[in-house]
């Protein structure tokens, strides 16, 4: 049942919805004024470790995760920022979590890679390139199992699909019937190796067809079609219990990590340049005011006032305390146990 | 009480934990219509289904991670490697994934499942089929690692390990499925985290779990005819490691041999012996003694295969040594 379709999001836009799709401006705002925080907070030394930036991708979570139900189990990868505000997660408690702090989403003990709010269904942030795509099969299995109607989504890049966790999942989700959605986020990119350098096929979504499961490669930079698409697979898994796998065509617009310049070794100044004149947000508020659902100063003004949620969550972040020096034992085994 | 293999022992377990509670099912390669490689899961399917008793695909690291998935939304799955070589493919879901994810959460997810399976040497497996891994899951904080030797502990272990709500590594002994005893009806539920005195004397103390276990009580019957009685402490748990018991044992017989099925470097035995030596320095006698598996791949000529293995003659030995007999 392999499909490869691209919807036609060029009819004009449901004015109905027109409330859902200024805050999906406001979401992919949020994350990227949410990053350019975060990258400065990283150059000032208040958040350690690797910090890996959503900037360029944002129409992806935003897009996808207004299709997701609010008792649907999402997964992630550790460039997950995004997924996880849009999910809910404070920009407060995120921020935190990146400085370290107890008032963190998960205690100060996770950091960038590892957000979870168990009461959001946002179930990490995992740090091992392609292991955490059996877990949301497995959340699938249990969807199943209990006979739910909820789905798990799995968000990973395209690098993670060349490894045997990838495979492996998606034959047994196929196998087994399981509402899981695939979501390959394809900036081009694992780290600085490009697709064709580490695929021996260039078109990602074909990859499902060796698991004759459902397909499509969706324009990861305009947030309806991304949408659309997500509304497509997540009917299937909950209707009727087939996973998809969504090839999403993205892009990010910064370094790897934040030691990574944005070009250099593996790309041109040239390349980035071209790229960001597909700025997904650029793309949906013109397309905002082009269709009259919002004027240039709405957009300013929306902006503004993500910039004030962000501020404010950095000072949350930077005047919230450390944990106590007793959290370092706490949480390596179940209460009263170990 | 009814005498029992250890594989039926297991096999009563896991019938009785999936009657209690719906949340536990059992998953791995030919658990089902085969009925377990090694008979384990025998009747299962029938009794309780496909979704409850589900085969996989030769797919260690996927199945694995599927059942660390089901475990972090609350079912409490029992997977099966059909032996423990097999699931070093699967080893980073254990490590990664499993054993970290109530911590990196900050305690939000827990992952209550029991991963199982045969573990050790059999009889001329060869090298890849023939390798005990206690000592590689017990150094992982937030993984339990349990290795019963008995029918009876094998059950009550069992049970215990699918109730508790930690990821547990539960390493059942190749050549001890045949192996029958007194197994107590119904609810018999063994502690995790406690060692079992097998055995008990005052000359010395030989710390042993799973197949070294059987080795030790036939060397501590050769011993006693000789006038030396031996205090046989089970570990049952390797880790958490019940250094109480062992410390207990040690004190009285101020002498002590730690017997492993497994290699000698970073093995079980040296983080008893630490305990020993920094929590009871003042009671030993005589410098602490292991006897492990030799430090080499397993090879296949059977002779060599048996110079490799733990025997009751090398734990004579080093009880002899350790009292000066010798």
């Amino acid at each position: 049942m392999a499909t490869s379709t691209r919807p036609n999001a060029r009819r004009g836009l449901d004015q109905s919805r027109a409330d859902e799709y200024r805050d999906w401006l406001r979401q992919m705002l949020l994350i990227r004024r949410f990053e350019e925080k975060a990258g400065e907070a990283y150059s000032l030394g208040k958040v350690g470790g690797f910090c890996h930036l959503y900037i360029g991708q944002e129409a992806v979570a935003v897009g996808s995760l207004a299709a997701v139900g609010k008792d649907d189990y999402v997964v992630c990868s550790y460039r997950e920022h995004g997924h996880a505000l849009v999910r809910g997660i404070s920009a407060r408690t995120v921020m935190a979590e990146l400085f370290g702090k107890a008032a963190g989403c998960s205690g100060g003990k996770g950091g960038s890679m590892h957000l979870f709010d168990v009461s959001l269904g946002f179930l990490g942030g995992h740090a091992i390139v392609g292991a955490h795509i059996p877990l949301a099969t497995g959340m699938a299995f249990a969807a199943k199992y209990r006979d739910t109607r909820q789905v798990a989504v799995c968000y990973f890049g395209e690098a993670a699909v060349n490894n045997g966790a990838f495979h492996e999942a998606l034959n047994m989700a196929a196998l087994w019937k399981l509402p899981v959605i695939y979501i390959c986020e394809n900036n081009r990119y694992g780290m600085g190796t490009a697709l064709e350098r580490a695929s021996a096929i260039y078109d990602i979504s074909e990859r499902a067809c060796s698991y004759d499961m459902a397909n499509e490669v969706v324009d990861g930079q305009d947030v309806l079609i991304m949408h659309a698409a997500m509304e497509r697979a997540v009917q299937r898994a909950r209707a009727d219990r087939h996973p998809t796998l969504l090839e999403v065509r993205t892009y990010r617009f910064m370094g790897h990590s934040m030691s990574d310049p944005i070009h250099g070794h593996y790309r041109t100044k040239e390349e980035v340049e071209e790229q960001r004149k597909r700025d997904p947000i650029a793309l949906w508020s013109q397309r905002l005011i082009a269709e009259g659902l919002m004027d240039e100063a709405g957009v300013k003004a929306l902006d503004k006032e993500v910039l004030r949620e962000v501020n404010d969550a950095y000072q949350f972040a930077e005047e919230a305390p450390d944990p106590e020096p007793e959290a370092l034992w706490a949480d390596v085994y179940a209460p009263g146990e170990g | 009480m009814p005498t029992l293999t250890y594989r039926d022992a297991l096999n009563q377990a896991l019938r009785e934990e999936m009657q209690r509670d719906p949340e536990v099912f059992l998953m791995g390669e030919e658990v089902g219509v085969y009925q377990g490689a090694y008979k384990v899961s025998r009747g299962l399917l029938e009794e309780f289904g496909p979704m409850r008793v589900v085969d996989t695909p030769i797919t260690e690291l996927g199945f694995a991670g599927v059942g660390v998935g089901a475990a972090m939304v609350g079912l409490r799955p029992v997977i099966e490697f059909m032996t423990w070589n097999f699931a070093l493919l699967a080893i980073d879901q254990l490590v990664n994934s499993a054993a970290k994810m109530r911590y990196m959460s900050g305690g939000q997810v827990g992952v209550p499942a029991v991963f199982r399976g045969p573990g050790g040497a059999a009889l001329q497996l060869g090298a890849q089929h023939s390798q005990a891994f206690e000592s590689y899951y017990a150094h992982i904080p937030g993984l339990m690692v349990v290795a019963p030797a008995t029918p009876a502990d094998a059950k009550g272990l069992l049970k215990s390990a699918i109730r508790d709500d930690n990821p547990i590594v539960f390493i059942e002994g190749e050549m001890l499925y045949n192996l029958k005893g007194e197994v107590p009806e119904g609810e018999h539920l063994v502690p995790l985290g406690s060692a079992d005195v097998k055995r008990a004397g005052d000359h010395v103390t030989i710390v042993c779990h799973s197949k070294t276990v059987a080795v030790a009580l036939k060397a501590a019957e050769q011993l006693a005819a000789e006038g030396t009685e031996a205090d046989v402490v089970d570990l049952r748990t390797i880790r958490p490691l019940d250094a109480g018991t062992i410390l207990e044992s040690v004190t009285r017989t101020h002498r002590c041999v730690v017997a492993e099925e497994g290699w000698p470097f970073a093995g079980v035995g040296a983080q008893v012996v630490d305990t020993i030596q920094r929590e009871a320095f003042d009671a030993l006698d005589a410098p602490i003694l292991r006897v492990t598996g030799a430090d080499v791949p397993m090879p296949y000529n059977k002779h060599l295969e048996r110079a490799a293995k733990v025997d009751p003659a090398r734990v004579i030995a080093a009880v002899k040594q350790v009292m000066y007999l010798d």
